[in-house]
């Protein structure tokens, strides 16, 4: 690649400007990681002792989790009809999936309260259950999922594609029932773009902000701690939770795709 | 063996249209066809993948129509293969008899057996995506014997094979099928493949099967007029039966007069005149047969290790002759020839 840069301006102009795409995150995350690490380290180390913003980390990373893991129970029979089976109104119900996506988050936001709200259509019947939604835990689940699972359910549904229905077929043929031929064959074969969808639905759970603080102001997760610290603090007060919740999803990551990449090797 | 009657089904862009066929017992027998007759379906629905939406499909005189696949008991070979990209050869083999709850000293028992059968002994442990395409297809073949099947489907098994490969596997294939006696359905668009395997031969064309029969019947005897083009026969007269007699006709072809056998036609009836450019002899001087013609070489065209020869006798005719044949007669394009031909070397169908 770098030896055919020399011959090729094209690429040299190409690689400028893709250039200036990851320069500008990295900027932003360094300048930020090393103001508060480098120049101000005391309030970093306070914050890792607030019992608060340590609680409000744990609750984003597990409601986040939570929700991934709803969205792949019901994300991956959905995704595998996708992938498989033509119908009518399939694209309707793509489209459908893919609206969380293009919605903004405080709307989403507004659409879930009204239906989950203690005198919502569903909250009301959840409620009877026990189930409360509003300025509750579940309701923040509830909001991650709802911008998240489109994230899984499209990459598990290219997963699905990428297998070749005869294996499965075959499988049947050599005794395999539906359901054998699906979780022996199907599944373990999709299984790292079911993998790699859960970690992106788990990102965008944990990044999820707009739609949460409608639905569930409290308990508050990373996101909300860090604006109510903004405006009561200012920067000082909550870039250092900002800081804390990028090293922790950072290293998260990093280790989640090592782990995926070794089980490709398998 | 197998039994098929009023079969019909649309599924997408394919459909099957009224299909009646009978497959005997230890037979090898080919399903031939362009690409988009409906073969792969007609297959997929013999194997239980897919359910016909009219008609019947018998194996050992149960009905199976709706019976899933996996309680069928046939092999199944793709064109491409299909094999489990996450096991490895022998786990491959093995996953059918895993199924079947086979104790693994039976497994291994049957597994070493195969291997042995299609010499793949040294591929036991490899992964299945470093193999040749012939080493996959015979990992596949040991991976639809291993359960026993009374029956192998194969969807054009040797399509995606380079042509050594091919010719390999096509000899192993009629070894199997001679010691194991299997009856083996198989789907090709190769007339070479039909020719060099069948016992009899299916012509499959736009979602039904318009021939059945041995061979000889198929290669020599079409049918039909777009048979008979499918099976590359260039020579197809138009003509009108003008005289008959007890056991042969005239048949009247652009004002040439032309012998065949009489079987059940007319005077007066529009038939066509088929004969494979093989059956065509030319010759120099005149002849004692009775279907003997003048013309003039239009063309002459090599064709592998025989040449074509295109001849103007007032109707068209293509020979095929060898090398050594051209050198005698001293073809050349332009030139007048005779070619000779016997009647009953005619197929004669109706228009």
């Amino acid at each position: 690649m770098f030896s055919e840069i020399r011959r090729n301006p094209l690429l040299i102009l190409f690689f400028i400007f893709g250039m200036l795409i990851v320069v500008y995150i990295i900027a932003a995350l360094s300048n930020m990681l090393y103001s508060q690490l480098v120049l101000h380290p005391g309030d970093f180390i306070n914050v890792i002792k607030d019992p608060d913003v340590l609680k409000s980390i744990w609750l984003t990373l597990y409601t986040s989790f939570i929700a991934t893991a709803i969205g792949v129970i019901l994300g991956i029979p959905l995704a595998y009809i996708l992938a498989r089976y033509e119908f009518y109104g399939k694209d309707i119900i793509e489209a459908i999936v893919d609206i969380p996506i293009i919605i903004p988050h405080t709307v989403a936001g507004i659409a879930l309260f009204s239906l989950l709200m203690k005198r919502g259509v569903v909250g009301v019947a959840f409620s009877k259950l026990g189930i409360v939604f509003q300025d509750n835990m579940w309701g923040i689940v509830m909001a991650m999922f709802f911008v998240s699972c489109p994230f899984f359910v499209g990459t598990a549904r290219e997963g699905f594609k990428s297998v070749n229905p005869n294996l499965e077929s075959v499988a049947r043929t050599l005794g395999a029932s539906q359901w054998k031929s699906f979780y022996q064959i199907a599944l373990p074969l999709t299984s790292r773009h079911i993998f790699s969808g859960a970690i992106m639905s788990w990102a965008r759970g944990i990044s999820e902000f707009g739609a949460i603080i409608i639905i569930a102001y409290y308990p508050m997760i990373a996101s909300t701690m860090i604006l109510a610290r903004f405006n009561t603090n200012g920067l000082l007060g909550s870039q250092p939770i900002a800081v804390l919740l990028i090293i922790i999803c950072f290293i998260t990551f990093v280790a989640l795709r090592l782990v995926s990449k070794r089980g490709r090797r398998i | 063996m197998i039994h098929i009657k009023n079969l019909s089904n649309n599924w997408g862009d394919f459909t099957l249209k009224n299909i009646s066929l009978d497959i005997k017992e230890s037979e090898y027998f080919v399903i031939l066809g362009p690409t988009g007759a409906g073969k792969t379906l007609l297959l997929e629905i013999i194997a239980g993948l897919y359910f016909p939406k009219e008609g019947k499909v018998m194996i050992n005189g149960n009905d199976v129509t709706f019976t899933s696949p996996e309680n069928r008991g046939l092999g199944f070979v793709y064109q491409d293969y299909a094999l489990f990209p996450h096991l490895n050869v022998k786990k491959n083999i093995e996953y059918g008899l895993k199924l079947r709850k086979v104790p693994e000293d039976k497994r291994e028992e049957k597994i070493s057996e195969l291997v042995k059968m299609l010499k793949i002994n040294h591929l036991l442990h490899r992964n299945t995506e470093t193999l040749s395409g012939g080493e996959k297809q015979k990992v596949a073949l040991a991976r639809a014997l291993a359960i026993n099947p009374k029956i192998i489907l194969m969807d054009e098994p040797f399509s995606a094979l380079d042509e050594n490969t091919k010719s390999k596997l096509i000899l192993d294939m009629k070894e199997l099928h001679k010691t194991e006696g299997i009856t083996f359905v198989h789907v090709t668009h190769s007339q070479e493949e039909a020719i060099l395997l069948a016992d009899r031969i299916g012509i499959m064309m736009k979602g039904t099967i318009v021939q059945v029969g041995n061979p000889d019947e198929i290669f020599y005897k079409p049918v039909t007029k777009e048979i008979a083009q499918f099976v590359k026969i260039e020579n197809i007269w138009e003509g009108k039966v003008t005289n008959k007699k007890e056991d042969e006709m005239i048949v009247e072809v652009n004002g040439n007069k032309i012998v065949a056998l009489s079987d059940h036609f007319k005077v007066g009836q529009d038939v066509r005149l088929i004969i494979r450019p093989e059956d065509i002899i030319l010759g120099k001087g005149d002849t004692s047969a009775r279907n003997n013609f003048k013309g003039k070489i239009t063309s002459v065209i090599k064709h592998g290790f025989y040449y074509i020869i295109r001849i103007d006798c007032g109707f068209e005719v293509e020979a095929a002759v060898t090398k050594q044949s051209i050198e005698n007669l001293n073809i050349r394009e332009g030139k007048d020839i005779n070619i000779f031909f016997k009647a009953t070397a005619l197929q004669v169908i109706k228009r």
